[in-house]
Order: C-alpha cells, then structure tokens, then sequence
C-alpha cells in the first residue's frame, strides 16, 4: 500500500546542512496499523510530509497505492488523510465550518460521508457552533481528526497526534485508531511514546534519519531482548552512584520505580549484584531479572547505534 | 536531600475565571529538597496552580507561601526566588549558549564574576565547552531541555518549577535529564514537576493528582499504588482521571 524507497532529504541552514533522512526504505501493508516510533529529531515529520506531497525528497521514491507522491500528487492528495502535529485548522472558523470546508474542497459533503466520522465528530458536534481555536486540547484532536477523514481517504497519516495530552485521552485516542483500521484504512501514525508501539501491528524504530528496526512489537523485544535486572532500595541517587561505579555494570538508568541494569558480558555469570552492593554499604536492595520491553530495547538500539557512527 | 523543612504551603488556594473554578480550594504541602510531582489529565488545573505558586496570576481565595514568601503580597520576591522552565519558551534560540547564561544570569542580578564561575561550572556539568558558542536553536532537543533546566536553576534558586519538560524527548535523554534533576534535589534543591510520562511519576518522592481543579490523591508512589490496589502510577491516574467530568486544556 505504501511502499518508500531509499528516501533522503537534507534540509540547508545557512552553511550547514543537517540530514533529516539519511535512506529511508520499508512498506506498509494494505489495512495495516504502522507506527513510526522515534524522538524529536528522528525524521518522522519530514517522512510524512514527503508522503503527504508536501515536501519533495533530495533522492529516492515513495509511492502510496501505486501513486508516486511527486509526479501524481494530486491523486495522493485525494486519496489520503493526514493531520500534521500542530493543529492546522482555521481557528476563527466553528467546528462544523472546519469540516465543511475540508469536505467542500474535496467535492463532497459531510452528510455524505459522516458514517465515516460519526463516532469520533460525534463527541464535538453538541460544540459545533464553537471556534476551532477555542477547543480544549483534546477535542481539537478530534475535530483534526473528523477533517483529515472526511473525504474517505484509505490511507491515514498522522503526525504525533498524542504528544502533550494525557494519558485517558491517548487511551482513547488510540481506540479510535483501532475503530478506524477495522473499517480497513491503511494508518501510518508518528509518536515519540514507546508504549503507543505495543499497539501498533508494526513499528518502525526510528533516531537520527534512520530505520533501527522494523517489526512487530512482540518480536522486536524477543528478538532484541537481553538480560536485564530492576534494581531498587530506599536511598535510590546512591544507589544509582553506586551501579555506575561497579566495572561489572554496563548501563544502568531509571525506570519507572526501579533502574533497569545490565551487566557486561563478562561478568554475567559469575557476579552476584546484591552482593557488591552490600559491600558498598547499600541497604535494603531488591533485585529481580526481569523482561526487558519496547523502551528499553529502544534504548538499547539507539545507544549502540550512537557507539557505532 | 529531602528535609522537615516546608517550602510550599498552599491553603485552601482557590482561582476562579467568572463562573468557572480552575483550581478548587487546595492544601498541600512541599519539602525542601523534595521532587513533588504535579499530575492530572488536560484541563484539571495544573497550569493555574502553578502560575499562582509561581507568583504569575493572583488567586481569588485562599492563602499559599512559596520559599517564605506569600504569593498575593510578594509575588516579586518569589519570581527571584525561584527557577521555572515552561515547556514552550525558556531559551533564547538567537543567543549563543553563553549568551543564554550571562543574559539570564544578568536578570537575576549575579556579579559578572559569579555568572562566569557558573557558566564554566554549567559547561563542565554538561560537556557542552565545545557548543558554548553555539546558537542555542542549532543544538539538539535533548541538549536544549537540559540547557534549559541548568539555566533555570543558574541563580541557585531553593525551587524549581518545572512544566512538562521532558515532552518528545527521547527515552535516554529524558532519563539524563531525571539525573539532573535527582542530582539538584540531593543538593537541596526543591522540584516542582509536571509531567504526562506515568513512568516520571514514579521518580518523585510524593505525586499528587488533580482532577477537575481538586487534589484527589496525594503520596508517595508506593503508598499510591498501594492504596488504588494497581501496580503502576499508570493505573493510579486513569482510576483518578477518568471521574473527571470536565475536559480542556
């Protein structure tokens, strides 16, 4: 359905050129839910604003449906939907002028086809007299959404739709997603939230203009995971002084209540952690191995592709 | 380095907007050297507080104290008393580094000398000596937060308040980012912080939770998981959030 080959783009600042995408290929199935996965930086907005035909790449191709997205952008346009990650839409028009107007330019109307956006418009329409740019967060979200869906377009691309909002409402959002990948749309979707990956049906890991990995989640952990423990004890900024002392200690850092800690190879079989700890006078430590998941193996991936360029 | 010592008190602190009641009568307490998390869904009232605390806006009703200082009669006092770095502006992006440093440093009024011991002291904490001349907009996101987190504490305030700071920041460098913050609170520093990440939330030594304008938990991580019987801060908010009736930002 989306298929993107070798892509690159530099962008020019001055005399400095900065890589956004240093050759980025991979595909995405028809009626697939593909999460592109990465922080600030990685190069997932100019990804899809290459794909949107907003932006034209230095090299490479990438088509959608067949379509080339330079040389036959207008059909790209009619047959894709995409909500860029800051709110695009006419804050002095209503709600219902918004997705009027979306629907008007595509040469439809939203009686036509408000099946399509019924479960989500549905949740604004009591507000549809209201002015875009007087929305709460969330309900922009969803009127964004409504607008990028009006002209049922088969392939959803959506930029970062669940940075800043919280987590009921990325909850929410997410079952949206899943409502809408039923009816059979193709969605690509940007997020720099690890845990967004676990429900995609795929993922691309993304950092620095560049594809670390693609996968299903389930399979990017088995087959990336390593030996991992969670460490904790009552005096946590010590003991994370004392983990980065210990020359058996490869990494170390926080996560969530506990530091996730992995030993270098060499020392795996024979160091015993508590131990140690307890001859550096750390108190009241529990140790467990545990599994790693997406975060860490993200983390995991990027470091040793850092260590590696 | 948490203390008995209070930093914060607020009192039944109360702001209204016409009918409309952001915050709803809250009391809390804050720690010296304490990382108090400040959670709650869109709209729940966080920014408002803050900015009260923060000596922005005056409340309606209600009575706080922040490093001493009451916010509805000395709210110049607690703007130099306190650091804050808001999620959308705290650096110049035209100013060079070092040029972040003298100008914020300038306005909180340091002797030229102490802004240079600082500024190399900062340089060194960081690694960034080799970007001191850098034009702060050609440095990398993670680098800009933590700049921006070393500025907003460059006058060694007791306390610092800190929105959302960590929002599309990747995962390794949100956590040297926590660093930084664990090493200024074992220096004594007082941590104000909101924030989305649940798993941010375990890092604070208390969290509290507002929901529709109102605290409706606050403890520690622990005793929170505990007390809303789940094993994650996840769990704890969205059993908080989702009786919230109203929505927003």
């Amino acid at each position: 359905m989306i298929e993107i080959d070798s892509i690159k783009k530099t962008y020019k600042n001055g005399k400095e050129s900065v890589p956004a995408l240093r050759g980025v290929s991979f595909s995405v199935k028809e009626g697939e839910l593909f999460g592109l996965i990465g922080p600030d930086g990685a190069g997932k907005t100019s990804l899809l604003r290459i794909l949107t035909t907003l932006l034209l790449p230095d090299s490479g191709t990438a088509t959608m449906k067949g379509f080339d997205t330079v040389k036959d952008f207008k059909s790209i346009r009619q047959i894709t939907g995409y909500m860029p990650g800051k709110f695009s839409l006419y804050q002095d028009l209503s709600v219902e002028e918004n997705l009027e107007f979306f629907a008007t330019i595509f040469k439809t109307t939203i009686s036509e086809n408000y099946h399509l956006i019924k479960d989500i418009y549905g949740q604004i329409e009591p507000f549809k007299n209201r002015k875009a740019g007087k929305l709460s967060g969330g309900m922009k979200q969803k009127l964004a959404l409504s607008c990028a869906l009006i002209h049922k377009p088969g392939i959803l691309l959506l930029d970062e739709p669940t940075t800043g909002v919280d987590v009921v409402s990325r909850k929410e959002f997410w079952q949206m997603l899943q409502r809408l990948k039923e009816q059979g749309l193709t969605i690509l979707v940007a997020t720099p939230y690890m845990d967004e990956a676990m429900l995609c049906d795929r993922v691309a890991l993304m950092q620095d203009g560049r594809i670390l990995d693609i996968d299903t989640p389930a399979r990017l952990i088995e087959k990336n995971a390593h030996n991992m423990l969670a460490v904790k004890s009552p005096d946590m900024y010590n003991l994370l002084l004392t983990l980065r002392k210990s020359t058996a200690v490869d990494t170390a850092y926080l996560f969530g209540e506990y530091y996730h800690v992995t030993l270098k190879d060499s020392a795996t079989s024979t160091f015993d952690l508590n131990q140690w700890l307890e001859t550096q006078g750390q108190k009241q430590v529990e140790i467990k191995n545990i599994r790693p998941g997406i975060e860490d193996i993200f983390m995991n991936l990027m470091q040793s592709h850092t260590y590696a360029n | 380095m948490q203390t008995d010592a209070t930093i914060i008190t607020a009192k039944d602190l109360t702001k209204t907007f016409g009918d409309f009641t952001a915050v709803d009568a809250i009391s809390f307490e804050v720690g010296k050297g304490e990382i108090f998390g400040f959670l709650g869904a869109n709209g729940a009232g966080k920014t408002t507080a803050m900015r009260m605390l923060c000596g922005l806006i005056l409340p309606t009703s209600g009575k706080a104290t922040v490093a001493g200082f009451d916010v509805f009669k000395q709210s110049e006092s607690i703007k130099q008393n306190i650091g804050y770095m808001s999620q959308k502006f705290s650096l110049y992006e035209d100013l060079t580094v070092k040029e972040n440093m003298r100008l914020f440093g300038g306005i909180y009024g340091m002797s030229t000398k102490a802004i240079r011991d600082k500024t190399a002291l900062i340089l060194d904490e960081l690694n960034l000596q080799k970007e001191q001349n850098t034009l702060v907009r050609s440095l990398p996101l993670g680098w800009k937060q933590k700049l921006a987190f070393s500025v907003a504490i460059f006058h060694n305030p007791p306390i610092v308040f800190l929105d959302e700071p960590t929002g599309g920041v990747d995962p390794v460098t949100r956590r040297e980012f926590w660093e930084l913050i664990y090493r200024s609170a074992h220096n004594g520093t007082t941590i104000f912080v909101t924030t989305h990440y649940m798993d941010e939330a375990e890092y604070c030594n208390r969290v509290c939770i507002m929901v529709d304008g109102k605290i409706e938990a606050l403890d520690s991580p622990s005793a929170l998981r505990h007390q809303f019987n789940t094993d994650s801060m996840e769990g704890v908010f969205l059993q908080l959030a989702r009786k919230a009736t109203r929505s927003g930002d």
